[in-house]
C-alpha cells in the first residue's frame, strides 16, 4: 500500500517541480475535458499554449493580461506570507479603478500628461483605503479579514455600479451604464507602437525587484514573514503583529487598486460595470502557483494570462464557453496544493 | 398588513437558503474543518440540481443531485485537506474557485431553459388558510419546516447523542480523540461530506425553488454569508437558524423598501446583506475570549496521526 511519510526536511526539487507537475495535470484533465466534449484535444491545447506565444503580437497581448495580474499578485505575496488571508483584491482593484478613473474624469483636454501619476497614486490610495476597512475592522474587532475582504468585493462592485448607472453616467453615452472615455493625456504611455503594453509592465517588473529586496534583504521583510510562519518567535523578537497586518493589508491593497488604475487608464479607458474582471482571484492562484517568490510569480502570472486568452480564443474558435478559463485555474490550484504534500511527504511503498 | 405578511414569507425562504448552507458548515466546522468552498460548492449544486429538474421534471431528484455534487465537491476537499494536509483556506479558496468556473462553463446550455411547471402548492391544512397568519407562516415550501427540523436534530445530535459529543471531541481535540482509538480522520471526511451535501441542497434549493433558474454566479455570495453565520452563531444550531432569519430578513427588506418606493439607489440596497455580515461580524468578534471559548479547539488546524 502506499504511503505518505514526513521527510526530515521540505524537498527543494518538489517546490520547483510541484507546480509544475500540478500543469501537468492540469493539461491532462485539460485533454480528457476536450475529448469528453468531443473537441480535437491537439487544438485545443494550441489554443491554450501556443497561439498566446505564437509571435510578438501575441506576446503583447499575453503582457497586458499579465500586468495586473502580476501587481495583484505581488501584493498577495506579502499577504499571505504573513498570514493574512486577503482574498478580497476583487474588491481593492474595484476601489482602485474607482478612485483612478474618477482622477481621470477630472482631467480637461490639452493638459498636461502629468495626470497619469495622480490617477497611479489615486489607485493606489483607493485600493490601500478599500484594504484598510479589513485591517481595521481585524485590528479593532479580531474580525475575520477572509470573510471581511470577501463581502467588500461585492460592496466595491455595488459602488461601481452606483457610479456607472448614477452620478458618474456618460450623458451623450445613449444611456449606456458607462462614463464618458477619458481624455486622452490620461492614457497610460505605451511602450511600443501598435500593442497595447504600456508602462505598467515596467512597474510591474520593478515591483518584482523591489519585493525581492524588501523580502530577502531587510529587516521590515523578514519580520513581517516570522509573523506569518511563527507568530510565537515574532512575538518574542517583538516584531508587532498589528503591524505586520496592516502593512500587509495595505501593500496588498495599494498593489490591487494599482492594478485597478492601470486596467481603467490604460487598455479600458473608461468605468464601465466590466472592469472587475475576476483579476483579483485570478491573482490567488498566481500567488500560490508562483511560491509567492517575486520571480516565481512572473511565470505564473504569464501562464494564468495564458488561461486568459486561451479561454477567448477557446470561445470564437472551439465555440466553448469563456469560462473555461476558471475551470483551469481552479484545477491548477487544487493540483498544485495536493502536488505540494510531496514537499514535505514523500510516497513509500509499505507490504 | 398583507404587505408584512408577504416580507415575512420572504424573510422564511430566503432564511431557509442560508440556514441549510449554515448548518452545514457547522458540521464541518465542529469537527474543526473550515471549508471555503462553499460558495463553489452552491454554484455546481444549483447547477447540478436545476440540470435534473429540467431533464426529470422530479423536485425531489433535484434536491438529490444537489446533495450529491455537493457530498462528492467536500469529499475531494476532504481528501486533501485531511490527508493530505493540505491548507485548508487555500484548499477551500480553490474549491471556490473552480466551482464557480465549472459550474459558469457546464452551465452555458442551460442559461436559457425553464423549469417545468410546478402546479403544487404548499399549504398546511386549515392553519393555511388563517387570512395573514396563513399567508406569513404556513405557505411554503417543505424545505422551510424540514431546516428546523434539522436544527432542532442537530442539537440533539451534538449535544445529547454520543457519537455526536465524538464528534465534537474530534473538533476540540483530534489528538486526544485519536488517542482514545476513535477514526479522526474518517469521522472528519464523514462531516465534511455531510456539510458539503447540505450545501448542496441549498444550492439546489436557490436554483429550483427560491429563483427557479440558472444563471452563471446566481449564489451571489450567499456561500460566504453562510460561512460568516456559523461565526456569528458561535457554533450553536439554534442560533445559526436564527442568525439566518436575520439576514433573510435583511436581504428581503431591500425589495420591500424599493416596492415602498425608497429614495435610495438600487444598488446601496444590493450591498446591504454584504454590509451586515461585515457589521455583524465584527460586533460578534469583538469580544475574542468569548469567541474563543465557543470556537471548536482545533478549527482550521491540520491533524497528523502518530506525529
Amino acid at each position: 500500500m502506499l504511503r505518505f511519510e514526513a521527510r526530515p526536511q521540505a524537498s527543494p526539487f518538489w517546490g520547483v517541480a510541484s507546480p509544475i507537475l500540478a500543469l501537468l495535470l492540469t493539461v491532462l484533465i485539460g485533454v480528457s475535458l476536450f475529448i469528453a466534449l468531443g473537441k480535437d484535444p491537439v487544438r485545443g491545447l494550441a489554443v491554450f499554449f501556443w497561439e498566446p506565444i505564437k509571435n510578438g503580437y501575441a506576446w503583447s497581448e499575453l503582457m497586458v493580461k499579465a500586468t495586473p495580474l502580476l501587481v495583484i499578485a505581488l501584493g498577495l505575496s506579502v499577504c499571505f506570507r504573513s498570514n493574512v488571508w486577503n482574498i478580497g483584491a476583487e474588491g481593492q482593484f474595484v476601489a482602485g479603478a474607482m478612485a483612478a478613473g474618477g482622477v481621470a474624469l477630472m482631467a480637461e483636454p490639452g493638459g498636461s500628461r502629468f495626470v497619469v501619476v495622480f490617477i497611479l497614486l489615486a489607485g493606489v490610495l483607493g485600493g490601500a483605503a478599500w484594504a484598510s476597512i479589513t485591517a481595521w475592522l481585524r485590528d479593532r474587532f479580531h474580525a475575520s479579514e477572509i470573510l471581511v475582504s470577501l463581502m467588500l468585493v461585492y460592496v466595491a462592485t455595488q459602488l461601481l455600479n452606483y457610479l456607472v448607472y448614477g452620478p458618474w453616467k456618460d450623458p451623450m453615452g445613449f444611456n449606456f451604464p458607462q462614463t464618458k472615455t477619458f481624455e486622452s493625456i490620461t492614457q497610460i504611455p505605451r511602450l511600443f507602437d501598435g500593442s497595447r503594453v504600456n508602462v505598467g509592465l515596467l512597474l510591474a517588473l520593478a515591483g518584482v525587484g523591489g519585493l525581492w529586496v524588501y523580502l530577502f534583504r531587510t529587516l521590515g521583510g523578514f519580520a513581517q514573514q516570522v509573523g506569518g510562519l511563527a507568530p510565537a518567535a515574532a512575538r518574542y523578537a517583538g516584531f508587532s503583529s498589528r503591524k505586520a497586518l496592516w502593512v500587509a493589508l495595505l501593500t496588498s491593497g495599494g498593489a490591487a487598486g494599482l492594478a485597478g488604475a492601470l486596467e481603467v487608464a490604460g487598455p479600458i479607458g473608461q468605468l464601465t460595470p466590466f472592469v472587475p474582471a475576476g483579476y483579483g482571484f485570478a491573482a490567488i492562484i498566481v500567488a500560490f502557483v508562483g511560491r509567492l517568490h517575486p520571480v516565481g510569480m512572473v511565470f505564473s502570472a504569464i501562464l494564468m494570462s495564458m488561461f486568459y486568452i486561451g479561454g477567448e480564443l477557446a470561445q470564437s474558435r472551439l465555440g466553448l464557453p469563456k469560462s473555461i478559463t476558471g475551470v483551469f485555474q481552479g484545477l491548477l490550484l487544487f493540483t498544485l496544493l495536493a502536488c505540494d504534500t510531496l514537499i514535505a511527504y514523500r510516497l513509500k511503498w509499505v507490504k | 398588513m398583507e404587505a408584512y405578511a408577504l416580507l415575512i414569507a420572504a424573510t422564511l425562504s430566503a432564511g431557509t437558503v442560508l440556514a441549510i448552507a449554515s448548518l452545514g458548515l457547522l458540521i464541518n466546522e465542529k469537527v474543526g474543518i473550515v471549508n471555503l468552498g462553499a460558495e463553489g460548492m452552491m454554484l455546481c449544486a444549483a447547477l447540478a440540481g436545476f440540470a435534473t429538474v429540467v431533464h426529470t421534471g422530479n423536485a425531489w431528484a433535484g434536491f438529490a443531485a444537489g446533495m450529491a455534487a455537493g457530498a462528492v465537491l467536500a469529499g475531494l476537499f476532504g481528501v486533501l485537506v485531511i490527508w493530505l494536509n493540505t491548507n485548508q483556506y487555500a484548499t477551500g479558496l480553490a474549491l471556490s474557485l473552480f466551482g464557480t468556473g465549472f459550474s459558469a462553463f457546464a452551465g452555458t446550455g442551460y442559461v436559457q431553459s425553464r423549469l417545468p411547471e410546478q402546479t403544487v402548492q404548499w399549504a398546511w391544512p386549515v392553519l393555511g388558510d388563517v387570512p395573514l397568519v396563513g399567508a406569513a407562516l404556513f405557505r411554503h415550501h417543505p424545505m422551510v419546516y424540514a431546516v428546523m427540523a434539522l436544527a432542532a436534530g442537530l442539537v440533539w445530535f451534538l449535544y445529547r447523542s454520543r457519537t455526536g459529543l465524538v464528534w465534537r471531541s474530534v473538533g476540540e481535540s483530534p489528538e486526544s480523540a485519536h488517542a482514545l482509538g476513535y477514526p479522526v480522520r474518517r469521522i472528519r471526511l464523514m462531516a465534511v461530506m455531510l456539510g458539503g451535501s447540505l450545501c448542496g441542497l441549498a444550492g439546489a434549493y436557490i436554483s429550483t425553488v427560491y429563483t427557479p433558474l440558472w444563471v452563471e454566479g446566481m449564489v451571489a455570495g450567499k456561500g460566504w454569508i453562510a460561512l460568516a453565520l456559523t461565526t456569528f452563531a458561535t457554533w450553536r444550531p439554534a442560533r445559526v437558524l436564527l442568525g439566518a432569519y436575520l439576514f433573510g430578513g435583511v436581504t428581503m427588506l431591500q425589495f420591500h423598501l424599493q416596492g415602498a418606493g425608497a429614495n435610495i439607489a438600487s444598488q446601496f440596497l444590493t450591498m446591504m446583506p454584504y454590509v451586515a455580515t461585515v457589521v455583524v461580524l465584527a460586533l460578534i468578534s469583538r469580544n475574542p475570549t468569548w469567541i474563543r471559548v465557543n470556537m471548536p479547539g482545533s478549527i482550521g488546524k491540520p491533524f497528523y496521526p502518530g506525529s
